[in-house]
């Protein structure tokens, strides 16, 4: 963050992959990918891939962590060794670890989890490749997959990243914009309440251009929704 | 009651998905799938998943062989890939599995290791060998050893400017002298087994892993299971291993 980049981000309001500033990536979602898991999801936004698998709802242990009138929900979010240009040394980071809880809790709002008392549902991310914006894939692969093991949820959580670069309004960077932006804030939302539940910033901005921000990615995850809703009823039918 | 119907099945050389006791899943190999690493591939043998990606770095070689390159190997048994794998850090498994699948590498001379030193005593180029385990259905060995070595031999090397590695700018490929191909052959009463389902696999009373060199030398070994075996199967299961090891290598 903060960092100058020796090349220009943004050329005649087009990105260095050729996208407008409001423009996301190529995206590909696929349920049903982990034979194992009760419900599983591979999403790619341009070059970042995250799958998701989900177990549960199942029984919890410890007993003493169980909830007597709800189930409680687990997450994981881990990047592989070779996602990354540097190798990641394997084992959960503390980046990891604050990122597990934040995904944690922009999937919880999303579902029913006083249908299941004393129950855990585990949700495992992992990052397979890594080229920015990885916790919002990840966020949109885990609300695939928490549907495909149909756990019953309001709405799916659509996510996506946006941030500042040049001084220009962008959503979803890739790994060099991240790196270089002034600014990036991942956002998940409840699309049919516009329901925001993950909310995070670095950087500086003024309360417009957050709120400008906010509104550019409230309207692009429209097609993230649409996407996942797609995805969902080619499996399942309608 | 599966267990033990599976167990009735395998007693009288039977299996389950109705496969010969010798015979392997459908595999499939796919390379190239992670463009951050400098060699990945992915193995599919039937619902087994597995993920192998090569990175490369520049450390220290070890003192005592100080023009080598360095190799290690890592495995990760996510929570992913199955309800019986935990978080944390990596269990016996993992770490036998990591071992094994570095064992066949190393002492088949697959990666030509001397060529890989940048200056004696001070620095050589690393070689990470990560798997990641996607989904478990048994046979991780042979699965994670085939992606390791697919993962190789497609594996190109960055550059390296005033010591310092340009990951954008692949060069030559990883120099390669050898391709080590690993089966292991199950044991359960007086039958020999290849490629168990999970559910197969935890009724094994003991299994051997080989790895196979091109002209059928064999170049590592690991036992493992709750019973011993003779001389004469242990015979019987590398001559078994080095025979269907001829298949696998046809998919690399």
């Amino acid at each position: 963050m903060g960092m100058k980049s020796d090349e220009k981000l943004i050329v005649k309001g087009k990105r260095l992959d050729g996208r407008k500033p409001d423009e996301i990536r190529e995206i590909e979602m696929e349920v049903g990918v982990i034979p194992n898991a009760d419900g599983s999801a591979q999403v790619r936004f341009g070059n970042t891939i995250a799958i998701a698998g989900v177990y549960g709802p199942r029984e919890l242990f410890p007993k003493h962590r169980q909830e007597p009138d709800r189930a409680i929900i687990q997450c994981r979010y881990n990047m592989a060794p070779f996602s990354v240009d540097e190798r990641k040394r394997p084992g959960p980071s503390r980046r990891a670890v604050e990122i597990s809880k934040v995904t944690r809790l922009a999937l919880e709002p999303a579902l029913f989890l006083d249908d299941y008392p004393e129950m855990v549902v585990d949700v495992y991310i992992e990052i397979l490749q890594a080229d920015g914006s990885t916790r919002v894939t990840g966020i949109n692969a885990a609300s695939l997959a928490l549907a495909d093991a149909g756990v019953p949820m309001k709405d799916l959580v659509v996510a996506i990243s946006g941030g500042k670069v040049d001084n220009t309004i962008l959503i979803d960077l890739c790994g060099k914009e991240d790196n270089y932006s002034e600014a990036d804030i991942p956002i998940a939302f409840l699309p049919r309440k516009k329901e925001i539940t993950l909310l995070q910033m670095d950087g500086q901005l003024t309360q417009k251009e957050i709120k400008d921000i906010i509104k550019t990615v409230l309207k692009a995850g429209e097609t993230v929704y649409k996407k996942q809703k797609e995805v969902l009823i080619k499996k399942y039918g309608k | 009651m599966r267990p033990e119907y599976v167990l009735k099945l395998l007693e009288n050389g039977e299996r389950i998905d109705g496969r010969k006791m010798d015979q392997f899943r459908d595999i499939k190999v796919e390379t190239g799938i992670i463009q951050r690493a400098e060699g990945s591939a992915r193995v599919k043998i039937g619902k087994t998943d597995v993920i192998v990606g090569i990175k490369t770095g520049i450390g220290e070689p070890f003192s005592d062989i100080p023009n080598m390159g360095i190799l290690k190997t890592a495995a990760e048994f996510t929570p992913i890939a199955s309800p019986d794998f935990e978080s944390g850090p990596p269990r016996e498994n993992a770490t036998e599995l990591a071992r094994v699948v570095d064992r066949g590498i190393r002492e088949s001379e697959c990666i030509d290791l001397e060529k890989l030193c940048i200056k004696e005593g001070e620095k050589t180029w690393e070689i990470f060998v990560d798997v990641h385990i996607i989904n478990h259905d048994g046979n991780l060995i042979d699965a994670s050893a085939l992606a390791a070595v697919a993962a190789l031999r497609t594996t190109k090397m960055p550059k390296l400017e005033d010591d310092k590695i340009i990951r954008d700018k692949l060069e030559k490929k990883l120099p390669l002298s050898h391709t080590p191909v690993t089966v292991t052959v199950g044991k359960v009463f007086d039958k020999f087994i290849i490629d168990p389902i999970k559910e197969e696999e935890e009724l094994l009373d003991s299994k051997i892993t080989v790895a196979v060199m091109e002209d059928g030398k064999v170049c590592a070994m690991q036992k493992s299971g709750k019973t011993g075996l003779s001389l004469e199967d242990v015979n019987k299961m590398i001559d078994l291993a080095v025979e269907k090891s001829k298949e696998i290598r046809k998919l690399l």
